[in-house]
């Protein structure tokens, strides 16, 4: 049997509000996922460690605060740095349009912003995350 | 003639017999449910019935009177509307001060800033966390010398200034104090607010750096220096904003935010302070949501059960000590990013709420908050709905409109009743500060925050443009895009700062500092010391981290 698409919740940087990485957290949960949220204030190498010790498919970051265009880079090339680059990562919080072609160049095609239904997000990760086998 | 008949007591059992009923039967009502955003059950019809127990003249009363649930002043806004205080900050202190200078202009009449994170975090902007972060929230304040830059051109002496900042409030107010001083305004005569509330940080922002306890001694140590030096500036602003944004209820919001107030009022007295010379300085800051009703009796319910509070839990008995007065700002949270002018019709009922609930001042969120910081059309429109009640509607002409409504007494009764129970169990857990390390506030939140995404999730609750009335392919709006020039400027003059101070002063004044964190003296006379001598955010909180150590929560989802 498949095993549970295992998912790492971060709160980066030094931004406190952490309401939506709670409920998205619960609903992965309650989706059936298996789910381990960081807790706040997380460097990019924390993130990576975390995923890289959880043998996470899915890193969902949660950043309200502007400081994306500069932990997104830094998380992808430490993921790449660990032979992590398959590894799904989903983005939640205040983004402005702009900043989306380059958060899709860098592979970051899941970005949410305020008032997106979490059975959205759940199918989005159920689509395009890959789970890595047991063995 | 027929005379008037006024409903007494018993007719609604009547009117649901002999009107409902036959109505309902012939015309049922729309599924409902019928509940407030809190997730409150409202009745379709409030009567004399329902305020059947309320004693007018004891639990109501009038305007300006005890417990004054229908305002703290006799008359109300004909006296003085209310503050309308824009909170305001980002980039470099220089970019700030310009947009406080057109706020003024365009008849703003208070300051509020808003720092970044690093500030808020007590971080430098050379710190690893701040990357990123410096001037994006909010505005980026290192020392005094970008304080200085903040208020250039303003006169402390003749503007009220509101301050968002809470573990480093007493170095954030410790440069204020230094910049009055420098522009010769007298300390007795300033006035402000610190908003200096740690408690809904471990609740709900989490914007916390020190431990519970030797955060509330700061706080207490605040309190003690203003009620000498600076007996003028509002000590703290009790917060339930952040609660509710957090994804609290109403009522939560309401509970949780009086019992912090109990919690620092015990420890100001526990600290050696009279009630009655500390208390009236402390002021509240309320959240303003969607639901127009509940929010307007959680407002009329706050006064009551503070008023009540301090006369018989700490026996003040100065008049000033019993009223609550309140800063209130619309909801964030309730700001959609999908059509996104909808958000200022929003805001305008919200702002209507808060007036109505007799608020002492008010920010308006701007239609744009839920993609970025508000340009400056955006804010100037915010700031016009805000004169627009004030000036247009007519809601100003009487005190307190909605006092006797059946519906709106029955709520604030409830409201109030709610509180004392949440109290009696926050109480039982030894208080606040207990009860936030057994992590029960944050658990009452999370659980409330949860229910409400399910129930617009099922559409139980309608959130227009976001699960109904949804608009494809909709045309960008213009907004704020803040780059990375703040930060360089902000690292560029720290090493510019580092290598012109004097650094003997520093190392003494940050020792003078930490010595007295580690004794029992009053932290704010060393604080100061440090900001005549040039010493860093970052610095100061670095001291205090080297003797207190750092809070770290355990998350609770």
């Amino acid at each position: 049997m498949d095993r549970k698409i295992r998912v790492v919740i971060a709160k980066p940087g030094l931004d406190g509000h952490d309401r939506g990485a709670k409920v998205i957290a619960r609903a992965l949960r309650d989706a059936g996922m298996e789910v381990i949220y960081t807790g706040l204030r997380q460097t990019p190498e924390m993130i990576v460690g975390a995923a890289l010790q959880e043998d996470a498919d899915v890193i969902g970051l949660s950043i309200l605060s502007g400081a994306h265009m500069h932990i997104c880079p830094k998380v992808v090339e430490l993921l790449k740095a660990q032979g992590l680059d398959d590894v799904l990562i989903v983005l939640g919080g205040i983004i402005p349009d702009q900043d989306l072609p380059k958060l899709h160049a860098m592979g970051i095609t899941g970005v949410f912003i305020p008032g997106t239904p979490m059975q959205h997000i759940v199918d989005f990760i159920a689509a395009n995350a890959r789970v890595r086998s047991d063995a | 003639m027929a005379r008037p008949v006024i409903p007494t007591t018993g007719d609604k059992a009547r009117w649901t017999r002999e009107v409902l009923e036959p109505t309902l039967r012939k015309s049922p009502e729309r599924p409902g449910p019928f509940t407030t955003i809190s997730g409150r059950a409202i009745d379709r019809l409030y009567t004399a019935d329902d305020v059947a127990g309320i004693d007018t003249t004891r639990d109501i009363g009038n305007p300006g009177e005890f417990p004054y649930v229908r305002g703290i002043h006799p008359t109300g806004y004909r006296g003085k509307l209310w503050t309308m205080r824009q909170f305001a900050g980002f980039g470099t202190p220089e970019e700030t001060n310009a947009r406080y200078k057109e706020l003024i202009a365009a008849g703003g009449t208070g300051l509020s800033v808003a720092f970044d994170l690093p500030t808020l975090m007590g971080r430098d902007p050379d710190h690893p966390l701040s990357l990123g972060e410096v001037g994006k929230c909010g505005v980026n304040i290192t020392s005094l010398a970008d304080m200085e830059r903040l208020f250039e051109g303003i006169s402390l002496a003749d503007i009220t200034t509101s301050m968002t900042i809470n573990s480093p409030a007493p170095m954030i107010f410790a440069m204020y104090l230094v910049v009055a001083e420098k522009q010769g305004a007298d300390w007795k005569k300033i006035s402000g607010t610190i908003q200096n509330d740690i408690l809904k940080e471990f609740i709900a922002q989490k914007e916390y750096i020190f431990p519970p306890r030797p955060s509330m001694r700061l706080i207490t140590d605040i309190f003690g220096f203003c009620t000498r030096e600076v007996p003028r500036w509002n000590t703290i602003s009790v917060s339930g904003y952040h609660i509710r944004e957090a994804g609290s209820t109403s009522l939560q919001e309401l509970a949780f935010t009086l019992r912090d107030g109990l919690e620092y009022v015990q420890y100001g007295v526990d600290a050696g302070l009279k009630v009655d010379d500390f208390v009236p300085r402390i002021s509240f800051f309320f959240n303003s949501h969607s639901d127009f009703f509940e929010e307007i009796a959680k407002f009329r319910a706050a006064r009551k059960l503070w008023a009540e509070a301090m006369k018989t839990r700490f026996g003040a008995t100065d008049p000033k000590s019993w009223q609550l007065r309140f800063h209130t700002q619309t909801a964030g949270v309730s700001l959609t990013a999908q059509q996104p002018y909808n958000n200022v019709v929003r805001t305008a009922l919200q702002a209507l709420a808060a007036v109505l609930g007799g608020t002492n001042s008010l920010h308006t969120n701007s239609l744009d908050e839920a993609l970025a910081l508000p340009t400056k059309e955006a804010v100037t429109i915010a700031l016009r709905t805000q004169q627009v009640i004030a000036h247009e509607s007519g809601v100003t002409n009487v005190v307190d409109p909605l006092g006797g409504s059946y519906f709106v007494e029955a709520l604030t009764r409830e409201m109030e009743q709610g509180t004392l129970k949440y109290w009696e169990t926050i109480d039982r857990m030894g208080g606040m500060v207990e009860a936030i390390e057994l992590g029960y506030p944050q658990k009452e939140i999370a659980e409330a925050s949860y229910q409400f995404q399910q129930a617009v999730e099922r559409k139980e609750k309608i959130i227009v443009g976001v699960n109904d009335f949804i608009q494809e392919n909709e045309p960008p709006i213009e907004i704020l895009y803040i780059d990375d020039k703040a930060s360089e400027i902000q690292l560029a003059r720290l090493e510019a700062l580092k290598a012109s101070r004097d650094n003997g002063a520093v190392r003494r004044t940050l020792d003078a500092l930490k010595k007295t964190a580690a004794g029992s003296g009053n932290t704010m006379e060393p604080m100061l010391e440090c900001v005549r001598a040039y010493c860093t955010v970052g610095e100061m909180c670095d001291a205090l981290r080297d003797v207190w150590g750092e809070w770290e929560e355990t998350p609770i989802i």
